[in-house]
Formats: structure tokens, sequence, C-alpha cells
């Protein structure tokens, strides 16, 4: 655990000055004319945006542009940061219904063991396609079960798992209760059967945590056995010690209340997601200061009292009570589609600047990397997306995407088969 | 005897015929009115009588007594047409065997499916609802207005031309069937799917010659002694019904092979295909599609989710249209079709279409496939008042559909919908306080 912890870190540390086999990065680009949307602060019209070996050097209107820079003129175009997709599975999902192209569910229920990012494909479809879209990051998450293993926050460029990896592991995935709620099931297990697993998930964490002292215990004095090496337990460690948040896939109005009270009594750090009837206790939800993470807003209500659109409306509805929130696609093919979610949240009435953090500096908050990605500001990482408009917007093109400061190819399977049939019908 | 009933029958429907009542007076004023094919109008009003639209302009006067809705800040677009849903039937695939061309989805609908007042939340006026894809030939198709709260037969549009289900690919060879069944069903493989379309085809055109002959002979002045008729066979009837021209194919089909095995099985028998449907790689042989008058009725950028849908690009659509194709965005979802105008977006990043091109794969152009573009498609004089109001523009990924409107008459208003919910919410929370004060 501990050691793949310190190479994940290593590899955050150094990579960031490594080409990913993309053309070699210049070490220094100057963006200018741009109007550059940080979205931390003002809107800087005809504006200036440095880059310095792979990181924002100087975000302004009035920035000499060093000698030797790689210039590119943006007039006309608008400066984001790269957008954070927070829930999919880029990498993991090829084809629908081709389960050999498939990694997202391990069999059994309790699986903390496995990491998202040891499955992931580099080379996999999806990723130049969304990458093209703006998106520069995604939290790619296993799925299935009770706990359905860690997930990892990867860059959405690389020729290996590792030249991927920003940092694993970033959760643990429960889904809780498993069923209950979802959109996606017919059935839902009771709410004895919640119950139980609630209790089930507190039985885990305090073996955990006996087994964690007996492992202390056993290490101050030579005379106590070591217990048995116990797989679930050992990767169960971090959260229980609190260096690992849990991410909970919760959904109905009574799941998110025992599960607030859960997350309290564990005295763990929580990340929520889904959130299906969370416009029904918006102040329940900010009060346990737990994030917000929705799910794909591609979907019906779960219930039809709840009116037709109870799924667009929660977003807005949890951010003006204070909650932070996050958009994800749910998808790998349809990844592409992250600033929709956030836009189609704003038509039923989010505001449109915390839509824009929604994909962008708020997961990176929500996942630990606030100081590293999801803005345009001075020291972060060069994610930078150039476009012709509103990045949220479904008939905006975007012209460059950077990614740790390097300039990316944009094509992908779409415009590779589109230029070969182009040819067919010239 | 036969013949009494058919002709009693006729003059009941006759008499629904001319029952039709074209809807309500409505006048909607002061909106962006994107007409779809007679350009915009700033501030128009549109003026509905009987359903019908009379008059299109500014500062249109509002005769005595008619509801008016007041549309300043908002777009007034035609109602979208979704042409491929499976919305308000009871029963989708009649999957037991590879043929059934004697289904017919008039026969299951279902006017209470809740997916209607979804449909009507996202602005849909009128969906073509279909037979599923687990037969190489199915059933027929029908075409319905969203007129929620009314009878099945009155979501029927008449106008609309007869379609006629055909799969091919993964679903109809049952690629993901369940291993449950002993015996698979043929066939099995893309040959198998298109000889068994031509075997129909061959037994239809045999069928047709037997009663053609046959009636031939009775027509003659003194026609033979016992002349018997063919023996009436409802599965083939359809087909007949193709290879005269009065039932069109609708193909669903996701490879440019399938596709063009298919064009020539269209033209070694002479029936028309209307449209493919999904055809996600059109893109592969858009010319052929042009060359021979097809249409493509398709997702947006829905795709990978199986082998044949593994390369279909988001360019599909816009690059076909601009090769001359007659396209549309269908949801085939009950779900999707909530947010057509989303998907219809996106064809202006992917293939750049113009904003009014874009609309019309939503718009005129379904209604075309369908046949029913001289009464529905675009906000012209004569058509029918079908109508959806977006508070900003319905390509943008912020709007949200306000209003919808069919036949003058609203079947969707989103400002009462919150009303009414407010309402019943404080009423709720009135309630219970009451009980709870009872308690204590």
């Amino acid at each position: 655990m501990k050691r793949t912890f310190f190479i994940f870190s290593l590899l955050l540390a150094f990579s960031i000055f490594v080409g990913y086999g993309q053309e070699k990065s210049p070490e220094l680009i100057a963006i200018k004319d741009a109007t550059i949307v940080p979205v931390v602060g003002q809107t800087i019209p005809s504006g200036t945006l440095l880059i310095k070996n792979g990181l924002i050097e100087a975000v302004g209107q009035d920035i000499d542009i060093p000698p030797g820079a790689k210039i590119i003129d943006a007039k006309g175009l608008y400066a984001f940061p790269g957008m954070i997709d927070s829930t999919c599975t880029l990498g993991l999902e090829e084809i629908g219904s081709v389960s050999a192209t498939i990694d997202v569910r391990e069999t059994g229920r309790i699986n903390p063991q496995v990491f998202s990012v040891e499955a992931i494909r580099p080379d996999s479809v999806h990723i130049p396609i969304s990458r093209s879209n703006g998106i520069t990051s995604a939290l790619v998450v296993p799925k299935g079960g009770l706990i359905a293993g860690k997930s990892g926050l990867i860059r959405l460029v690389g020729y290996t798992p590792d030249e991927l990896v920003i940092k694993s592991p970033v959760a643990l995935h429960i889904e809780f209760p498993s069923g209950r709620g979802s959109r996606r099931r017919s059935t839902s297990p009771t709410q004895e059967q919640a119950s139980r697993q609630i209790k089930e998930l507190k039985d885990i964490f305090h073996k955990a945590r006996y087994y964690q002292k007996r492992k202390e215990a056993a290490r101050k004095d030579s005379r106590l056995a070591l217990p048995e090496f116990d797989e679930i337990l050992e990767n169960l460690l971090p959260v229980v010690n609190g260096e690992l948040p849990v991410m909970i896939s919760v959904h109905a109005e009574q799941d998110i209340l025992d599960t607030i009270k859960f997350v309290k009594e564990e005295n763990i750090e929580a990340i929520f997601y889904g959130v299906t009837d969370g416009w029904k206790i918006p102040e329940e939800i900010r009060e346990s200061g737990i994030p917000v993470v929705f799910a794909s807003l591609y979907g019906m209500p779960a219930k039809w009292e709840d009116g037709y659109d109870a799924l667009y409306r929660n977003p807005s509805v949890l951010s003006k009570a204070g909650v932070k929130i996050a958009f994800s696609s749910q998808s790998a093919s349809l990844a592409k589609d992250l600033p929709y979610h956030a836009a189609k949240a704003a038509a039923f009435g989010l505001d449109k600047q915390e839509a824009l953090k929604a994909v962008t500096i708020y997961p990176a908050e929500i996942f630990g990397m606030g100081d590293k990605l999801g803005s345009l500001e001075k020291g972060k990482i060069a994610n930078v997306v150039l476009a012709d408009g509103d990045i949220l917007e479904l008939g905006t093109n975007i012209t460059h995407v950077f990614i740790d400061g390097i300039e990316m190819d944009l094509s992908s399977l779409y415009t590779e088969l589109l230029d070969k049939f182009k040819k067919r019908h010239k | 005897m036969k013949n009494k009933f058919i002709g009693l029958f006729v003059c009941l429907s006759l008499l629904g015929f001319m029952n039709v009542s074209y809807g309500q007076d409505l006048l909607i004023k002061n909106g962006t009115i994107l007409t779809v094919t007679q350009g915009k109008i700033p501030n128009g009003d549109i003026l509905i009588v009987d359903g019908l639209i009379k008059q299109i302009g500014k500062d249109i006067q509002a005769p005595e007594g008619i509801q008016v809705v007041d549309a300043t800040g908002k777009f007034i677009i035609p109602g979208i047409l979704d042409s491929h849903s499976h919305l308000a039937l009871s029963g989708i695939n009649e999957g037991t065997e590879a043929i059934t061309s004697e289904v017919n989805m008039r026969d299951v609908l279902n006017a209470d499916d809740t997916g209607i007042l979804t449909a009507l939340s996202g602005g849909v006026t009128m969906i073509h609802t279909m037979h599923g894809s687990a037969n190489p030939i199915a059933g027929e198709n029908i075409v319905l207005k969203m007129k929620w709260g009314k009878t099945a037969e009155d979501l029927i549009v008449h106008e609309a031309d007869r379609t006629l289900k055909f799969a091919l690919g993964e679903n109809p060879k049952r690629s993901r069937a369940s291993g449950t069944s002993t015996t698979p069903r043929y066939p099995q493989t893309r040959m198998g799917v298109n000889a068994i379309i031509r075997r129909e085809f061959m037994k239809a055109k045999n069928y047709m010659e037997q009663w053609d002959r046959y009636e031939k002979l009775k027509a003659k002045k003194k026609p033979p002694k016992n002349l018997i008729p063919p023996r009436k066979d409802l599965r083939l009837e359809p087909l007949t019904a193709m290879l005269r021209g009065e039932i069109v194919a609708r193909c669903h089909a996701y490879q440019a092979d399938e596709m063009i095995e298919f064009i020539n099985l269209s033209k070694e028998f002479g029936f028309k295909i209307a449209c493919f449907e999904h055809a996600w790689e059109a893109y592969k042989i858009a010319k052929e599609i042009v060359a021979n008058n097809i249409g493509l009725s398709v997702f947006s950028d829905s795709w990978a989710y199986k082998v044949e849908a593994s390369e279909g690009i988001a360019y599909n659509a816009g690059f076909c249209t601009n090769q001359g194709v007659l396209v549309s965005i269908n949801s085939d979802s009950g779900e999707r079709i909530r947010r057509l105008f989303n998907d219809a977006a996106k064809t202006m990043k992917y293939g750049g279409l113009s904003e009014n091109e874009a609309l019309k794969l939503i718009t005129i152009n379904p209604a075309i496939q369908l046949g029913v573009d001289d009464i529905v498609g675009s906000l012209e004089v004569g058509k029918h008042g079908d109508i959806a109001v977006f508070h900003e523009h319905p390509l943008s990924a912020y709007t949200r559909c306000e209003m919808t409107i069919i036949e003058g008459e609203i079947y969707f208003d989103r400002e009462l919908y919150l009303k009414e919910r407010e309402e019943m919410e404080k009423k709720e929370k009135e309630t219970a306080k009451k009980k709870k004060g009872g308690q204590q």
C-alpha cells in the first residue's frame, strides 16, 4: 500500500516535466490576445497566458513575452482551464456490448484491493475524443458491489498507465446501499436491507481498525502475534487512518441521511456521488460538509412525483444551499459530453459560473488537487483549452488543448475516419 | 358478407376522419420565431385558429376571447418530431420468429404511457413509434401526436406514410440473445438475414402474381367457372403493399456493407427505402445513399455501445447532410427524446451545420421522411399549430423547453407546472403539520 503511494507520488513529481510521446513541449509558450477565463477570479479580456516548463508562469494583461517563447495568437479565442470529469470509465471501457473490452466491475461485493488505474488502456479511442473536447483530466472509477475499489485521477494523454496517472488512489468507492434508489435499477433493496448494508460496512471498518491496532501492538511488542494477512482489511487501512477519502454512491433521501450519520460516526473523509434525492434535503447535506459529484444528467427522475426536472434542478438546489458540487459523465464513449451536463443544470437554475467551476476548480479541490489543477493561475499545471466560445456550449469549437504545457494533437478516431471517407466523397 | 363489413368499416373510418376537430385557437405573442423554412422573425406573433396556423407576422391583433401566450424574450420553433421512437406501445418486439410482417404497432397503442409527458417536456409533438429490431422483417409502425390525455385513436396521424420496420446486423442475427433458448433462430449471420428478406420478397412477388391473375380472370366477361381466390396471407400482404409502393421500408442498419446489400435488395424487388435507422456507417457510403434517395434517421453521437456502432463518428449526421442526404436526429429512447434539441445542436460542431440546418434535423426533415411535411415540421400558414417554446435559443446548451403546443392546445406549460407543483408541496406540508399536531 505505502509502496504504491510512494510510486505514484514519485510519478506525480517527475512526470510533469516529461513529454508523453506527443511533441516535446517548448520551454516557453505565450498564448496572447485571448479572453482568459481563469474560473477563479475575473475574466481577462485580451490577456496573455505564459506557460513555462509545463506550468502556468503568468496570467494577465500586461505580461511581457520573453524572447524565444513560442507565440500562439489567440485573438477571438477564449482560454479555459482544462475540464475535469469527476467520474468516468475512460480507459476501462471500449465497446459496451463486448465484455472482453470492459474492465469496470470486479466480481464479488467487497473489493477494496482493486485500483482502476491498473486496468486503464491508454490507447482507448475514447481518450483522444474526450481530450479534443477540452477534458484534460478524469477520475476513473471502478463500479459494482458494496465496495467497488479505488479510483485514480488521470491526465488524458500518455502511452502507459503510469504516464496517465496524476494521482492514485483518489478515493475508495462505496455503493451504498447497492441498488437502492439508483435510477438504473428496477428493483431496490428495502430499508431493512439497506440498514443491514450499513451495518456490514461498519463491521468491516471496525475490523480494519482492530486489525490495525493488532498490527501496531505486535510491532511494538515482539511477544504479540502479528495478525494473519487480510487483503480486504489491509486495503481499508488508508481509509480508517484518514489518509484516503471514501466516495459513496448514494441516491435515496433516507439513504443519504443514513450515510451522513455513517460518515460522522466513522469519522472518515467522504465525497458523495449521485445523490439523486439531494434536492429534498439540501440543508442536511450542506451541514455535513460532504461535497457532491453528480452522475450523468442523462436520466429520468427516480419517481414521477419528484417532477420531470428533478435530476436537472438537483445541482442548482444543492449549489444554492452551499454544497460544493461537481459533474461527471459516468461514461467512456460519452465522456466528451461532460460540459453539457453542467450546462443542462444551468438551464434549470444553476448559476453559469458555478456550472463552469463544477467541471474545473471544484473537482480539483474535491480530489485534493486544488493547488495544481482546475484554474488558470500562476503555478498551476498548464492544462489549458482554447475555444471559439463558451466551453459549455454545444456549438463551440475547441481549437487548442494543452496538457502539462504540451500542445495536444486534436485528431481522434472521429477525425481519422472522417478524413478517410471524405476522400471517397471528393 | 365480408365486403359489407369492410364497407361498414370504411364508412366508420370516414366518419372518424370528418370528425377530426383540429384543436383550438391560440395567439402566441412577441417571440423570436424560427420558422425553419421561411426564415427568422424577431418579435413575431403566431395566430392559430381551429388548430391550424392562420397567420405569422408582427403585431397580429388578438381576436376577441382568444387565449394569448406571451413569448417575450423566448424562442418559438415548430414542434419537434422524433423519427424513431418506441413510446406509447404496450409491446415492441415480436421476436419469436424472424419474419413478422403481419404485426402492427397500431394494435398495441398505449396512450397512457407517461413517456408522452416526457416527450412533451422536451418540445416533441410527433413521433414515429416503431417495432423493435429483433427481426429481419418486423412489423408496421405508426405516427402519433403526443396528445396526452386523449384516446389512442386520437393520437394517430392518418396523413403519414405507411412504414414497415426491417432490421439488419447484430440484432436480427441475435448476437446478444440470451443463451436460454436451445435452438438458435435462423438467421444467425448477415448472409442469412439478407437471404431471408430475399425469400420473403420472392414469396410476396409470387403471391402478388397469384392475385393479379385471379383478379384478371375474375374481371373477364366470362370468368372461368369455379374460380377460387388465392389464400389470403397476412404476412405477405404488407410486403406486396411495398411492391406496389404503398408502404415504405424503415430499415435498422449499422454497417455500410449491410446497407449496400439492402439497397441492392430494394432494387432487385423495386421497393422504396424511406430511411436507414441508426446507420452509424452511413458517412462511408453517403454517395450511394444520396443516389438512391434514401433518408437517414440517426443518433447524434450515442455510439460504441456495440461492435457495429464502434465506428459511429459524431460527424455522421453533419457530413451526410453536407453530402445532400435527408437526415433526421432521432432518440430511440424514452429519455433522450426530451433533449433532441441538444443532440441536433451537436451537428454545428461536428459537421459545421448552420443553426437552421441543425434545427431541420428535428423538424422538417423527419416530417419529410414521414410524409407529413405538408402539415407539420415548419411554421407556415396552413400547417398544424404544433409548436415548442424555449427560454433561450433551442440550440443553446443552456436552454429548456417552456411550452409545447399541439394544434393550438397547450399540452406542456412549465410555468403552470411549477405553480401547481408549488401548491401541491404547500398542501402536503400543511397536511403533514396537521397530522403532527393531531399526534401531540
